[in-house]
């Protein structure tokens, strides 16, 4: 016992080293794999500060930008609204209020910082568990899908970008509907690739991409891309696809939480059955 | 000696400050990612206590990991850096050994002399964090690049910084 305390004692620069790498890896396999919350990333109070007042003053260089985009969505949204609508009868225009019902709540936020140049990125956003954001809750813009909550702090969140190595999106065709996993493969932040697209189907290039209905987090047809070109691998039957995404990940400064209300409920069934199958 | 250890107090918070609130936010495609906070591992004195060494290094790495969500990646390589850096000193000392006092930048010992020892100590660092952070083999050779390519821009920052910030003692040695 005694020799082996010397020896260690002999050798404290080695172990050390070795103690402190433990330490590390053991963070960041916590981080990348159990999703567990850990203390260590940028949802904590001091630097998700210190990140939202940097990013309020870049908030001003994109603001022409933003505003444009803020428009164009004001004018679509007001062309669907009732109010834009005519009745053609009149008399019996019935509302049936209990058709429809809610199935998506949307909150915005603010990005307060963002990464699109290593190979896995992530954003924080203003808004945490006091305005009633969940982990898991999918984060999208007018222009297409950004990616997922990871953690929630109590005022602001840290949101796994489309732009991560363990990202998938189920996303189809919108034409045809024919779904696939899209990924991105860590090059370029302009391109994605969506794969298992049977060879089939008949793409062009410029053919758009969007959510699929399989994803209990994101809403369908939510736009994501479009076709830049496609290929067939030598002596599979599914096409590689590379996506170009309308996004642009650099500029985000406002983006959208979407919070799906039957989640819980469609996720307890799937279970369910899950079981009684076993 | 407490003046020292305040002097690199303060190089800290500025080299973690202008990593995460300047250098992070410039984006000069994906190839090119320098980290130039490694400069404060590389310039610690030579005397420094390799056990504190190591917690150094440990320490200004989670800090960076603090505000980039890379839970424990730059803290990695940080401490994998300060570990082979008795070794790199010892590889790439003078025939005579370090003059006493000598510190290890440009104005003590040159430039081929610092190109080598910091060359080495980047290339080290950039490795393990670019590898832990793709975690798989399949994209070696454009992990590799981006190493490569990463640690020429953070050796060229590291030595423009150094005639930047140290001009003063210089004068008055």
């Amino acid at each position: 016992m005694r020799n082996l305390v010397l020896f260690i004692w002999k050798h404290y620069f080695f172990f050390l080293f070795l103690l402190l790498e433990v330490f590390c890896f053991y963070l960041i396999v916590q981080n990348n794999y159990y999703q567990r919350a850990s203390i260590i990333n940028s949802a904590n109070a001091l630097s998700a500060n210190v990140l939202k007042t940097s990013s309020g003053v870049e908030e001003y260089f994109y603001l022409k930008n933003e505003n444009e985009i803020l428009a164009a969505e004001n004018a679509s949204l007001r062309s669907r609204s009732k109010a834009s609508f005519s009745s053609t009868v009149d008399d019996e225009h019935v509302v049936n209020d209990t058709t429809y019902h809610q199935k998506y709540i949307y909150t915005s936020a603010k990005v307060v910082n963002n990464s699109t140049n290593r190979r896995n990125n992530f954003l924080t956003l203003n808004k945490g568990s006091n305005q009633g954001i969940q982990k898991n809750m999918a984060v999208i813009t007018s222009t297409g899908v950004i990616g997922q909550v990871k953690e929630v702090s109590e005022n602001f969140c840290s949101v796994m970008s489309l732009l991560h190595s363990k990202s998938t999106i189920s996303s189809k065709i919108k034409k045809d509907g024919s779904y696939g996993p899209l990924s991105w493969n860590g090059e370029d932040f302009r391109y994605a690739t969506l794969n298992d697209i049977p060879t089939h189907v008949l793409l062009k290039q410029g053919d758009t991409i969007v959510t699929s209905a399989y994803s209990l987090t994101f809403p369908e047809n939510m736009l994501i891309g479009t076709v830049e070109s496609f290929e067939k691998e030598n002596g599979k039957y599914f096409y590689t696809i590379k996506v170009k995404l309308l996004t642009d990940f650099k500029r985000l400064t406002y983006v959208y939480i979407v919070k799906n209300i039957q989640k819980d409920e469609q996720e307890t069934l799937e279970m369910k059955s899950q079981i009684d199958k076993e | 000696m407490l003046n020292e250890i305040f002097t690199h107090f303060i190089r800290f918070i500025i080299l973690v400050a202008v990593q995460v609130l300047v250098i992070n936010n410039i984006e000069l495609g994906r190839f090119i990612n320098p980290f130039i906070y490694v400069l404060f591992i590389i310039t610690l004195p030579f005397e420094t206590p390799k056990g504190v060494l190591l917690l150094c290094a440990f320490l200004i790495g989670i800090t960076i990991d603090l505000f980039s969500d890379t839970a424990g990646m730059h803290a990695a390589a940080c401490v994998f850096m300060a570990y082979i850096r008795p070794t790199v000193l010892k590889i790439s000392s003078p025939r005579d050994g370090y003059e006493f006092g000598a510190k290890p930048t440009i104005q003590y010992l040159g430039i081929p002399w610092f190109v080598s020892y910091a060359g080495m100590l980047i290339l080290a660092h950039h490795l393990v964090l670019f590898y832990i952070e793709v975690f798989r083999f399949n994209e070696f050779f454009s992990t590799l690049l981006r190493v490569l390519i990463s640690s020429f821009f953070t050796l060229l920052l590291v030595i423009f910084s150094q005639y930047l910030f140290q001009s003063k003692k210089e004068e008055s040695r």
